[in-house]
């Protein structure tokens, strides 16, 4: 048994890591966060030079061909820097929907393309504030045409391609955003650094991706794989929340004595620590499922989502509790790691969706 | 990343499987593993000594230990196949924990050469029950203020004190013993570690009925004991960093069996889709999902973290402090995990099962038993202080006690 990452996966990512020290500080999130452009676009070209986008997909479709266990790590530093980014949208949803379901001709159209980093894509799923993902959907795709109001839709702002669950979740439908018949209209994000916006299809042309009627077992499938990539990103912004905060508690000083020798504050980091490395480890348990193809995948997944989930979010609120007052400033870099932990724990549907499913899944267990 | 057996691997899985279907039935499926033992059937101690004695013969004993000592001077991972393999078996209860699980590894790090010929060889093949004798009334998470007193006699010491909640010492052959030799410099510098058998004149082991009605836990009252010198492990005065290779290898393997949660959240969710209420099974209730959920994400999550520290220690990284996450998660899901199970069943729940081989598992003794694994071996609170200062460095509470001799420190009492 073999349960960790080799030293040429670890190069990659301490390249990865280095490239992000130097072009993606807080400093650089923050002035996409507060600036008017939906990403960083030198960021993107700088990633796309080293091949980030391409890094699952095989040479064949214009990709590295490499695997998922580099892309799980690349996604963990992504995570770790707040990146400012499109690539989960691109990638572990875009990029997996054509290699899930794409025709050859589909592939061949898209994949070199997204693959380089010339073309985002994204997956738009749900619709209305009363209605979760995937239930009661009203967007149509028939003759070729797509109608209907998808919101809010991850990086649909910048996207040139999307992949959009129609009738009632049977069909996916790929459209190319630029064309006739598509609108975008920005909507405020909770993290400014990841843009949403709200696309309405007004007879665009479009196309079905896989088989139509298959849609919602490719949903199923397309979430499974991102689940992992999305823990990953999770649990590198998980742990720089730790590292941060049990930086200031070894600093700050109250009564006499730095505040993290009190055990509220220490027992509160050790349970954030306990969090994020049992997060880890499950979250290695799903790259291990999704590198190998393997039938755990569907337990797997969930496991990484769940735990990634809760370890992100307990990391990023006791983080900036830990900060006190500083910590609850406009200037400080605590709520952007807040922000960014609540948007991933809703982008793929909330954990509470994610443990019902596990369940089922085990009880239909032999 | 590779989940699959190396081609060795594989080969001494294979033999070690097929080593134990020649001796010992199978699990059914479902059948839980045996469960928690109070030892208080005498056949039982039996049948453990057997089947440990059966292993050794055979070579299956103690891998890690060297051959000298009745090891097979294998690999943890080697260990670690075997103990997945013997669980698919309906094997006894193991009464060797304190012995091999903590005496043994002690022993390896702090024993002289004839010490080590002296007890190991005989340990594994299960001839000695040991016990540990550290905790006392006024010594427990504060493990280093222990007052129980052993006084140098020629090539004796003679020891008086009295311990407390030391569990099988009523059936021990020998004891792991910490005594305070030096009363008048600081508590951690005056203590001396000492192996003594139980059946010396002067020890009394009282057992102590628990919550769960069972007596394995006693007090052990010490008078005039006499140890040899030759018994004494490491130096005088230097007993406390000899406690803390016991006190590693016992939260390592008290956190270790993992599999214990994941099997019995597969027996929670047949419970819950066997009970039911007005809207049906409890299995479509979306807060029992959610509740079994978390059990098994924590559970897996134990087990993929001993993953990774076995893998950490076949690249021959030492394992660090996540052996106290194992121990510390563990416990607190198999507290939840036994309270959903009784919780399910309504007032039913609070119906002891009569006839506990009928149930699934015994729910109701595993949920009186569940507080133990967060006391015993560290509190939950100490584990989250060895975490919060050995893996993420913060620095420790003030201690009012340092700089004093032992003699005087507060007690409060
Ligand atoms: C089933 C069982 C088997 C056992 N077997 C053995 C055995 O074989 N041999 C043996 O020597 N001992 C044994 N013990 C004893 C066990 O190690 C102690 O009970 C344990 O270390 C706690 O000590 P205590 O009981 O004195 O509680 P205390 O130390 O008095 O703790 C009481 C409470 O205060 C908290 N507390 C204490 N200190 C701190 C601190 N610094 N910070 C925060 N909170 C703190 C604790 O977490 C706990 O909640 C066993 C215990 C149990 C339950």
């Amino acid at each position: 048994m073999n349960f960790d990452f080799d030293d040429d996966h670890r190069e990659l990512q301490r390249a990865a890591r280095a490239l992000l020290d130097d072009r993606c500080t807080l400093r650089d999130v923050r002035s996409v966060f507060e600036g008017p452009a939906p990403f960083d676009a030198d960021l993107w070209d700088a990633g796309a030079a080293m091949g980030w986008m391409g890094l699952a997909v095989p040479e064949a479709d214009g990709g590295l061909g490499l695997g998922y266990l580099e892309l799980c790590l690349v996604a963990e530093e992504l995570g770790r820097a707040l990146a400012p980014i499109p690539l989960s949208s691109s990638v572990y949803l875009g990029i997996e929907a054509l290699l899930l379901a794409g025709s050859p001709d589909q592939r061949a159209r898209y994949l070199p393309r997204l693959a380089a980093g010339e073309l985002i894509a994204t997956l738009a799923v749900q619709e209305r504030r009363d209605r979760v993902a995937g239930f009661d959907l009203q967007t149509r795709f028939e003759d070729g045409r797509l109608h209907g109001v998808k919101a809010p839709v991850p990086d649909g702002e910048c996207a040139g391609l999307a992949v959009v669950v129609a009738n009632g979740g049977s069909t996916l439908a790929l459209v190319e955003l630029d064309g006739e018949g598509v609108r975008r209209e920005p909507l405020a994000s909770l993290d400014p650094s990841r843009s949403l916006a709200r696309l309405h299809f007004d007879g665009a042309a479009a196309e079905v991706l896989g088989a139509d009627g298959d849609g919602r077992h490719l949903l199923d499938r397309l979430y499974d794989r991102a689940a992992v990539l999305f823990a990953f990103e999770q649990l590198g912004g998980a742990q720089r929340c730790l590292d941060l905060a049990v930086g200031y508690a070894k600093e700050r000083y109250t009564f006499g004595r730095p505040i993290g020798s009190y055990q509220a504050v220490k027992h509160k980091l050790a349970d954030v620590f306990v969090a994020v490395e049992l997060a880890r480890s499950n979250a290695y348990y799903g790259a291990w499922a999704l590198s190998t193809g393997s039938d755990e995948l569907a337990i797997a997944a969930c496991l990484a989502r769940i735990s990634a989930t809760e370890a992100f979010q307990a990391a990023a609120e006791e983080g900036l509790h830990v900060h006190g007052g500083i910590g609850f400033t406009w200037e400080h870099d605590a709520h952007l790691f807040l922000r960014r932990a609540r948007l991933l724990a809703v982008e793929l549907g909330a954990a509470r969706r994610w443990k019902r499913t596990l369940v089922h899944r085990l009880a239909a267990r032999p | 990343m590779d989940l699959d057996d190396t081609p060795e691997e594989a080969t001494f899985r294979a033999e070690a499987r097929a080593w134990l279907e020649g001796e010992v039935e199978p699990l059914a499926p479902g059948e839980a593993p045996a469960a928690i033992s109070e030892f208080e059937d005498p056949d039982e101690i039996e049948r453990s000594r057997a089947w440990q004695a059966r292993k050794a013969e055979a070579g299956w004993a103690c891998f890690t230990w060297p051959v000298e000592y009745g090891g097979r001077g294998g690999t943890s991972t080697q260990r670690s196949i075997f103990a997945q393999e013997e669980a698919r078996f309906r094997i006894p209860p193991d009464v060797f924990t304190a012995g091999i699980g903590m005496a043994g590894p002690t022993l390896l790090a702090h024993g002289s050469d004839e010490q080590k010929r002296r007890w190991l060889p005989g340990m594994a093949r299960g001839e000695q029950i040991w016990c540990q004798l550290f905790s006392e009334p006024g010594a427990g998470s504060d493990l280093a203020a222990l007052r129980t007193a052993a006084i140098r006699d020629g090539d004796e010491w003679v020891v008086d004190g009295q311990k407390l909640w030391s569990s099988a010492a009523n059936l021990a052959d020998w004891g792991l013993l910490l005594v305070r030799t030096d009363p008048d410099v600081g508590k951690h510098a005056g203590l001396t570690y000492l192996l003594v058998d139980m059946r010396s004149p002067g020890i009394d082991a009282r057992p102590i009925r628990q919550i769960t009605g069972g007596a394995n836990f006693n007090e052990v009252f010490l008078t005039g004991v006499r140890v040899p010198d030759a018994n004494r492990l490491g130096e005088v005065g230097g007993g406390w960093s000899v406690a803390l290779t016991t006190l590693m290898n016992e939260r390592s393997s008290l956190g270790a069996g993992g599999t214990g949660g994941a099997l019995g959240v597969r027996a929670l969710i047949a419970l819950a889709a066997a009970t039911h209420d007005e809207r049906g099974p409890l299995l479509g209730d979306d807060a029992v999902c959610e509740a079994i959920a978390d059990c098994y994400v924590r559970s897996k999550g134990v087990v993929y973290t001993s993953w990774r520290t076995q893998t950490a220690m076949s690249r021959g990284v030492p394992p660090g402090p996540e052996v106290s996450i194992a121990k510390l998660v563990a416990g607190r899901m198999r507290q939840d995990m036994m309270a959903l199970a009784l919780d399910l069943q309504d007032l039913f729940g609070a119906v002891v099962a009569s006839d506990p081989a009928a149930d699934h598992l015994p729910w109701d003794h595993g949920y009186l038993f569940a507080p133990a694994a967060r006391i015993g071996g560290g509190t939950d609170e100490v584990l989250r202080n060895i975490i919060g200062e050995r893996a993420l460095g913060l620095p420790p509470e003030p201690r009012v006690d340092k700089g004093l001799a032992f003699r005087e420190i507060p007690t409060g009492r």
